[in-house]
């Protein structure tokens, strides 16, 4: 079932809007809350992020949500039961749980999987687990019919082909060498590597890391099918933290937030 | 059974392999092929040696700690003497063979973690000699405990980096370096001082340090006529005690690795790894590490800075695994204790790491008869941990 409702969107809309929050960030709530207004903004699938003590591809914006999530008791069990709790407020849109290996191995492919299921999840990005290491959790997804989302970067060459082929849901493309985090300049061949990857994907083709503004979103739309916007959103959340927790500045705050990521779903 | 670890896809049984971002894997298979071709060349080897002997002095001593057998009465021990290397540790022999690979890949610039200093200095040095660039990546509280190291660094031309993530020792130094490298792959060379990390780490660092076991091997057939009866070498990623166990796995030698119990593993205060850790991943291998039900990574305790890992090398959970080799913890009081009593005993002061490995050592001889004997890494010398021990135990110039 929810393969389909991220097939049936990849294949009806020209162009996605893929935001990325961290579960438990700024509270467990408040993520349910932002997912819904993620929609209402027009975002077209959402990542949901799970704290990890050591994130190797994450700048310093992602770690310190992360932190601030891991205060909150948040972990991969809970951050996926948290969607059924947006899908029980209205939620619609497919949600990506985002996840390093190690929380993963702990509560078991299988389990993770089959909790995935329950919670109506339609798929799982896992950026320290490459190709190598992914055939068996790859082969377990493919049977439950859960998108294993594959990532390539700028440095990838001749590995493209070979993740693309074996592609599901979207491919993640990494934008620049480096860890997540706002960025001024993406890496110098970039459009030749989102041609490149183009050629080989069956699966829309998204792009991720360093994007926070719609003069970016801009220049790279020609060349991709979805763009996917992290650590600026978490850096606005983040600075509008005050104001969400206080009930009487809460909903300017949100208004905020949905104004930022409109002019980024418009541009 | 031939021991043949690791397999093609860099596992020493189910563990190790490559667990890193995308953007770091053309890196490391780039290096794989570079670290074959290089061992298999004999130029390369030369160059190896070459610069072990007339740079860092090697061969380094067996040394027969005569006052300390008597002292106990039981197995004599005897020490390979890692601390007379260039630089006062086992480290430099590996930060020697990477260093001599990037040169041979072309690349100028090289980065290093470092936990208690070592192989940051050791980094530093072959940086200097070599005439790469270097940046050394330490957390913030490893750099207050081992002050003296971070100016050797400086002093050698290398630019020492702090941390401030996480437990601000070594499990984020490692961390910083890899968000390093995967932002500067394409012209960076990372240096990993021990025997954990993506493969060919483990691989490739075991290689560059098992001239240890092979010399004492050789020392010890031509001094005794027999190889020991027990091996012991501390472990907290597991470099010194890898290269030593390498060239033994295979003979009828008892091979033991001691971890730091910090304040005891019964404590939350420990890096008893192998001891109390369960398997998971940690900077890119899988192993066992100190970590909680739901897997975040535990901040790991030891008074040893190059012991204070939440994780080991993949080939030490494998030998665990296979009962080949038996690892032990011991306390910081009881390594400070082997401290005291091999400076005063021998005139030699062992790096606090080194201790762990003297302690065990000491309690193991008084219980065996003299005709049995015990082979000691002695990985560094204590000039580094002056500070903490002045911290610790006080004396007169600390009042």
């Amino acid at each position: 079932m929810s393969n389909t409702r991220l097939q049936k969107l990849t294949m009806d809309h020209e162009k996605l809007f893929i935001p990325f929050i961290m579960a438990g960030d700024p509270t467990p709530d408040l993520t349910i809350e932002l997912a819904l207004l993620l929609e209402e903004s027009g975002a077209n699938i959402l990542e949901i992020g799970v704290p990890y003590s050591d994130p190797l591809a994450d700048g310093p914006v992602i770690q310190q949500s992360a932190l601030r999530a891991l205060d909150h008791g948040m972990n991969l069990k809970k951050a996926i039961s948290l969607v059924s709790k947006m899908r029980n407020r209205g939620l619609t849109i497919p949600v990506i749980i985002f996840t390093y290996y190690n929380p993963v191995l702990q509560l078991g492919e299988e389990n993770v999987l089959k909790l995935m299921k329950e919670n109506d999840i339609d798929g799982i990005l896992i950026p320290d687990l490459p190709y190598e290491e992914s055939r068996s959790l790859a082969k377990r997804c493919d049977d439950e019919n859960m998108p294993l989302i594959s990532l390539v970067a700028p440095t990838s060459n001749k590995r493209i082909e070979q993740i693309a082929k074996v592609a599901n849901g979207f491919l993640y493309c990494v934008s620049s060498l480096g860890v997540t985090g706002v960025r001024n300049e993406f890496n110098e061949n970039i459009y030749e590597f989102l041609q490149e990857v183009r050629k080989h994907s069956n699966v829309p083709v998204a792009v991720g890391f360093g994007i926070s503004s719609s003069q970016q979103v801009k220049q790279l739309q020609p060349y991709c099918d979805g763009i996917i916007v992290g650590s600026a959103l978490v850096k606005m959340i983040e600075s509008k933290k005050t104001e969400i927790l206080d009930s009487t500045t809460k909903e300017k705050a949100f208004l905020e937030i949905k104004t930022f990521v409109q002019t980024l779903v418009s541009s | 059974m031939k021991y043949q670890f690791p397999d093609h896809n860099g596992r020493f049984g189910q563990f190790g392999g490559k667990f890193v971002p995308e953007t770091l894997m053309f890196a490391l298979n780039e290096l794989e092929e570079a670290f074959k071709e290089a061992i298999a060349d004999e130029s390369f080897k030369t160059d190896y040696t070459n610069q072990l002997k007339i740079y860092s002095g090697r061969p380094t001593a067996l040394t027969f700690a005569e006052n300390v057998t008597n002292h106990f009465q039981g197995a004599r021990i005897y020490l390979k003497r890692e601390d007379l290397n260039h630089t006062g540790a086992h480290k430099i022999n590996n930060a020697i063979g990477q260093a001599l690979l990037a040169k041979r890949m072309g690349k100028k610039k090289i980065i290093a973690e470092t936990g208690a200093g070592q192989h940051g200095v050791a980094a530093a040095t072959v940086a200097a000699k070599f005439g790469l660039q270097c940046k050394v990546f330490m957390g913030e509280k490893d750099i207050e405990r081992q002050r003296l190291n971070v100016f050797r660094m400086e002093l050698l031309g290398a630019e020492v980096i702090p941390v401030s993530s996480g437990s601000r020792t070594l499990k984020d130094a490692t961390n910083e370096a890899i968000r390093y490298w995967v932002t500067n792959v394409t012209d960076t060379f990372y240096l990993i001082g021990s025997v954990v990390g993506p493969h060919p780490y483990p691989q490739m660092v075991r290689d560059f340090q098992r001239v240890i076991g092979d010399e004492a091997k050789q020392q010890f057939l031509s001094q005794e006529g027999q190889l020991p009866n027990e091996i012991i070498a501390c472990v907290g990623g597991g470099s010194n005690a890898m290269g030593m166990f390498y060239p033994f796995i295979q003979e009828n030698v008892t091979l033991t690795g001691v971890e730091a119990a910090g304040k005891g593993v019964h404590t939350n205060f420990h890096a008893a790894t192998l001891t109390k850790g369960t398997k998971g991943v940690i900077h890119g291998s899988l192993t066992y590490l100190l970590q909680t039900e739901a897997g975040q990574i535990i901040e790991p305790h030891s008074i040893s800075a190059g012991l204070d890992y939440p994780g080991v090398g993949p080939e030490h959970a494998h030998l665990k695994d296979m009962g080949r080799v038996n690892y032990e913890s011991v306390t910081d009081d009881e390594a400070i204790e082997a401290l005291q009593l091999l400076s005063r005993l021998e005139g030699i002061i062992p790096a606090i790491e080194s201790a762990h490995a003297l302690a065990h050592a000491f309690k193991r001889a008084g219980k065996l008869p003299s005709d049995q004997s015990l082979l000691v890494c002695l990985s560094g010398r204590g000039d580094k941990d002056v500070h903490t021990l002045m911290d610790t135990i006080g004396g007169a110039g600390n009042e």
